[in-house]
């Protein structure tokens, strides 16, 4: 029996695995770079152990440590959780020769499928569907694909349309491959046009019976990552499952799987399907799969992994469920990553976190909190959110409603574009393959148009209004803003434009709005009437930035100072004069790369000499100083940017 | 509990309505007259300079959100000067302080001084220095009106005199000197505990290069006669040295909040409730013939909180109603005059109440409605002038801070006994239904004709009766339009016409404004307990 439990990840997966060991009662065990000192996940485990450093290299992927980890807590398992060391045959040894239990599959069956053409020669030989592989010296056919056997995560992928583009692609390809997995070989397979990505959940005991729970459709992704995934399929027949899960089980009989995995296929129009490659892990998407089966997954790989038996057969599924990974990537953006602090996360409306709702409902598997500060280190993805419901119809108004209502403050997210994907009629057709989000146009644009966001800066004016009275030492009680004899509105100046208003007896007058009432204003809610229609707009202010949130779409607005102080104005880096006085000498060139505290300019004042240093290495953009130069006190000398920040690294 | 029950019947006060509506869209109109400053054209103008007008930059000047009470809106009115006087002044929250704004707006005449300009803002200093609130003055201003000068300069000395008697006081006094603020007007920053001045704009000098050049032959230019950057780097003058108008303002607020200002008053009661009835009902209490009397609980009952009012002796001298209640959370005890005319019985029940206030230093508040003391050979002999006196004495002697609205009538030594403008209510306000005069129009024209009438007959002329007439019409139309309340107002003889309406805001803004000066202290002669008379 295990008895306390070390997870070998971080965020929402880490929460996920620590959630069933809590309803098992096994103690939990975190462990936690630097940045992810106070995360969620190291927080709520009854032990956590910091592991220096902030890149996964020196943390999450560090074996060594993390095994050290478990000594020192007296953990007597390891789970890997997906990503970092969760497919690394090395580290599952590693771990198993320190006298602790791996919670996952063999380390044989890891290796086995850690090589993709490996896996593929394998795969054909117990009888699964493989597209064939070409040699990349006689491809004459294209399109094609060239993949890297080592990867993963779309690295050392091209697609290849021509003859002339192949050699190049091949060389970028291995290149690529080499420094991201260390192995420069890649291969070529046809490129399966229009293919949908389906995928089957395994789970086997050392015992020999080997379940397969159904698939699961992961088509819309971008840059081959998945961001919505739905169990079952709205593409997979009856027959087609059995055909599917029957490969699935033949593949994990051929490498004599033990726990949990997945065996991806691709999915051709006229209904092939061929093998991907095997997951020898938990997947990301794994909660749709226990929503339908109301499985625990993770206590299954426990139980497994204690050497318990399965059932014969799996339970039978019920209904539909979805799932959404919420990332900070602003899809607007070229899906760029996004970083600060998350100053409010909430989902109404969640029915379970990390866990199967009682009956159909909500799921929330989050990594973060609000307050939670999300870093550069790592994935960028917040949360996934889960909406299992009797059809499928059922799940996606439902998710699509909770990510609408969802308040999520200070970091941009993919939400908008989630909701826009959960309501687009091809996409609730089922019309889904891996080019959906290249190809629907409209997917990235916010869920709050030019009205919503006019609406919502008014709303958002009015409730710092009412937060002005509330906080106001004196007179908070008499009318906003009055006046016996009123000359001007208010003004409230938003970067996204300026809202002019004032409350009079007769109601709200507020310039550019014609038929817009106030019902209620408090700091937190303002209540509005537009054109005989009522809406609530929440609003939340930190600083200079304010959200509101309402049924006409999440609105973030940067509020502008009334009165911008002249000396914040200046160049950051600027440097001036603190005296009169007269240049005596000058120690430094523009262009020059200086250091903090470095003498830039010699003024001479009142007999004594005064240097003017550097504030902060950088480079010495200008200097207004030559020798001689009378200068008034407050003239400036010196510009000094800082240097370019080092490149991010791996995430 | 004393929660007042109207028995306002909204359709029987239709007519008043109306009729007080009509008068508040001649207030606003008014209004407008002084909000057009100079008229587009000078606004425009200055403008076009890079340049804030005054009620621009006094609201940049005060909190987002927070009220602002105007004071003497209509100084001027009647006059041969614009209405408004060529200056804003109020009270407004800076910084969470509530101070005293004094605004020049250059757009009438360049701001120049006339003697409106100047009594408006004695006013304003008078208010600042009673209730100890900071001075923020933001100058720009060509100094006096010169055709004029004979009515300003003497008085207007008085000026820097208060300037820093505010500053031995304790008051903080500041300036923003926006533009020109020469000549006499350099004192207003020069006798100013801290003077900001706007870059390339404030022009601060007792002479400009042409009186230099007269003078002295000196040759010299605005900016080393008296620039803000001069003033900041060199004669000092200036404490802060602003980049622009909102830099000026900016510096002014971040002044204000370095001042540490404390209220020393008790802070208002927390919690407090609205009145139960609509204050949209106080347009349709008073008649506009002020003849009808009304009852002023239904006042009351719109103005105090929780329309809760404990009256004191309600059966004794029923023709002055008195009691207890808290407006905006101040406690305060109001008189309020109920038949218009003042007996015996009530001058007494006056002086006992204000004697009890003064026990418990309680602020009055006065609602006048009256034609003044009761005439006859009944009350004379009764004794109504001792009474009456009596009524005086104790208003005049009162320490408690003192409110006045006038709602309607304020004839006679009713004017006086119910804290009239001479007896220095700390602020008092008027309704558009007002009228103050030494009696009715009518009363006096017909005074008029009776003692013309016995001269004619002492002399043994005959009365001329078309004259007479004449006469009488001719007075009745004067008396009326000096005893209108935006005659009084344009001179300055109240600090404001309200709306009805505004009632209980305004005087919650100066209930809490008051509260910036510590209760009155003990006498320092012979004290006694209070009288019952």
């Amino acid at each position: 029996m295990i008895r306390k439990l070390l997870v070998a990840n971080r965020g929402e997966i880490a929460r996920r695995v620590f959630r069933t060991c809590r309803d098992l009662g096994i103690g939990t065990v975190a462990v936690c770079s630097d940045p992810d000192a106070a995360a969620p996940h190291a927080v709520e485990a009854d032990e956590s152990v910091r592991l220096a450093g902030a890149a996964p290299a020196e943390t999450y992927l560090r074996a060594d440590a993390l095994i050290e980890a478990a000594r020192a807590t007296g953990a007597d398992a390891v789970h890997p959780g997906y990503g970092f060391l969760s497919e690394n045959a090395d580290f599952a040894r590693a771990v198993i020769a320190a006298g602790l239990t791996w919670v996952g599959p063999p380390p044989e069956a890891i290796a086995a499928m850690g090589s993709k053409v490996g896996a593929k020669k394998l795969m054909a030989a117990a009888g699964v569907p493989v597209l064939p592989e070409l040699d990349p010296a006689a491809v004459d056919a294209f399109p094609v694909l060239v993949k890297a056997s080592a990867g993963g995560g779309g690295r050392g992928m091209r697609v290849v349309r021509s003859a002339g583009e192949l050699v190049p692609a091949l060389e970028s390809a291995r290149r690529e491959a080499s420094s991201a997995f260390g192995d420069a070989t890649v291969f070529c397979e046809p490129l399966l046009e229009r293919a949908r990505h389906v995928e089957v959940q395994l789970l086997a005991d050392a015992h020999g019976t080997v379940w397969a729970l159904g698939e699961r459709e992961c088509s819309v992704q971008r840059r081959h990552q998945k961001i919505v995934e739905e169990t079952p399929s709205p593409a997979v027949s009856p027959g087609l499952r059995a055909a599917l899960c029957e490969a699935a089980v033949a593949a994990a009989r051929a490498i004599g799987y033990v726990g949990a995995g997945t065996v991806e296929f691709l999915l051709g129009p006229d209904g092939g399907f061929h093998f991907l490659e095997v997951n020898t892990r938990l997947q990301v998407e794994h909660p749709v799969t226990e929503c339908v089966y109301g499985l625990d997954l993770v206590a299954a790989q426990i139980a497994i992994a204690e050497g318990a038996r399965l059932d014969p057969a799996p339970p039978e599924p019920r209904g539909h469920a979805i799932e959404v990974r919420l990332y900070a990537e602003d899809p607007a953006e070229d899906w760029r990553p996004r970083s600060g602090v998350l100053h409010t996360f909430d989902v109404p409306g969640v029915d379970a976190r990390f866990a199967v709702p009682p009956a159909y409902g909500l799921r929330l598997d989050s990594g973060v909190e609000s307050g939670t500060e999300v870093g550069v280190h790592y994935d960028p993805m917040l949360a996934k959110l889960v909406a299992w419901a009797p059809t499928r119809e059922a799940a996606a108004r439902r998710l699509a409603a909770a990510l609408r209502g969802a308040r999520i403050h200070g970091v941009v997210t993919c939400r908008d574009l989630l909701a826009r994907v959960l309501a687009e009629p091809s996409f609730l057709a089922g019309d889904t393959d891996t080019a959906y989000l290249s190809r629907v146009p409209g997917l990235t644009a916010p869920l709050a148009d030019e009205a919503g966001v006019r609406l919502s800066a008014l709303a958002a004016a009015l409730a710092l209004a009412a937060a002005n009275r509330a906080a106001a030492p004196v007179l908070g009680r008499l009318p906003s803003g009055w006046r016996n004899v009123p000359s001007q509105p208010q003004r409230t100046a938003f970067a996204e434009g300026e809202v002019a208003y004032r409350l009079t007896r007769d109601g709200l007058r507020a310039e550019g709005f014609e038929d817009v009432s106030l019902v209620s204003a408090d700091p937190g809610r303002v209540v509005l009437a537009a054109s005989g229609v009522r809406r609530a707009f929440d609003v939340a202010r930190s600083g200079d930035r304010v959200w509101v949130d309402s049924v006409l779409g999440p609105v973030a607005l940067r509020l502008l100072p009334r009165f911008a102080d002249p000396a914040a104005t200046l160049a950051a880096g600027s440097l001036l004069s603190p005296m009169p006085g007269t240049v005596v000498r000058v120690e430094a060139v523009p262009g020059d790369q200086v250091t903090a505290g470095q003498p830039l300019v010699v003024l001479e004042a009142m007999k004594m000499e005064h240097v003017v240093r550097a504030p902060r290495d950088g480079l010495l953009e200008r200097l207004h100083a030559a020798p001689g130069d009378r200068l008034d006190a407050g003239a400036l000398l010196a510009v000094v940017t800082p240097r370019e920040d080092e490149p991010a690294g791996p995430a | 509990m004393g929660v007042v029950r109207s028995r306002l019947d909204p359709a029987a006060t239709a007519a008043n309505r109306e009729a007080m509506l009509a008068r508040l869209a001649e207030l606003a109109a008014e209004h407008a007259k002084a909000l057009g400053g100079g008229g587009p054209k000078y606004v425009e103008r200055h403008r076009r300079r890079g340049k804030l007008p005054a009620r621009e930059r006094v609201e940049l000047l005060v909190d987002p959100d927070s009220p602002f009470l105007e004071l003497s809106p209509l100084a001027a009115w009647g006059t041969d000067f614009p209405v408004g006087a060529s200056v804003v002044t109020g009270i407004g929250v800076v910084e969470g302080v509530e101070c005293v704004v004094i605004a020049n707006d250059p757009t009438v005449r360049g701001g120049a001084s006339n003697p409106w300009t100047v009594k408006k803002t004695f006013r304003a200093m008078d208010i600042a220095r009673e209730n100890r609130l900071p001075l923020v003055n933001l100058v720009e201003s060509g100094g006096a009106d010169l055709p004029t000068q004979k009515e300003i300069f003497i008085p207007g000395g008085r000026l820097f005199r208060d300037l820093t008697r505010l500053s031995a006081a304790g008051i903080p006094t500041i300036s923003l000197v926006f533009g020109n603020s020469t000549a006499g007007g350099a004192y207003v920053p020069g006798m100013s505990d801290y003077v900001v001045m706007v870059r390339e704009r404030a022009k601060v000098f007792l002479g400009g290069p042409p009186l230099v050049k007269m003078a002295t032959g000196e040759e010299s230019d605005d900016e080393s006669l008296g620039g803000a950057e001069m003033h900041a780097r060199v004669s000092g003058l200036a404490d802060y040295f602003a980049e622009d108008e909102h830099d000026a303002i900016r510096l002014g607020r971040s002044i204000v909040r370095r001042l540490n200002h404390r209220k020393p008053g008790p802070a208002p009661l927390a919690g407090y409730a609205e009145p139960l009835y609509d204050e949209d009902e106080l347009l349709g209490i008073v008649p506009p013939d002020l003849k009808t009397p009304f009852d002023p609980r239904e006042v009351i009952a719109r103005v105090v909180d929780g329309s809760d009012f404990d009256e004191f002796k309600p059966l004794y001298g029923t023709s002055l109603v008195t009691g207890w209640a808290t407006l905006h959370g101040h406690p305060v005890g109001i008189l309020a005059n109920a038949r218009g005319v003042l007996f015996s019985e009530e001058s007494q029940k006056a002086a006992q109440f204000i004697q009890l206030a003064n026990q418990t230093g309680t602020p009055l508040l006065f609602l006048q409605n009256t034609t003044g003391y009761m005439v006859g050979a009944e009350y004379e002999q009764k004794g109504i002038i001792k009474h009456g006196a009596l009524m005086i004495n104790a208003v005049s002697n009162s320490r408690v801070p003192h409110l006045t609205v006038v709602m309607g009538a304020s004839y006679g030594a009713g004017n006086y006994g119910m804290c009239g403008r001479a007896y220095d209510p700390r602020f008092l306000f008027t309704w558009p239904s007002a009228k103050s005069a030494v009696m009715g129009p009518a009363q006096l024209a017909g005074v008029l004709s009776i003692v013309g009438r016995q001269a004619a007959q002492a002399r043994g002329q005959a009365y001329d009766e078309e004259a007479d007439a004449a006469m009488r019409a001719m007075v009745e139309a004067q008396i009326e339009a000096e005893s209108l309340p935006f005659f009084l107002s344009g001179r300055v003889y109240d600090d404001g016409v309200i709306d009805p309406r505004d009632t209980r805001t305004v005087l919650g803004l100066c209930l809490s404004a008051i509260g910036n000066a510590p209760p009155p202290a003990a006498p320092a002669g012979p004290a006694y307990g209070v009288f019952r008379h």
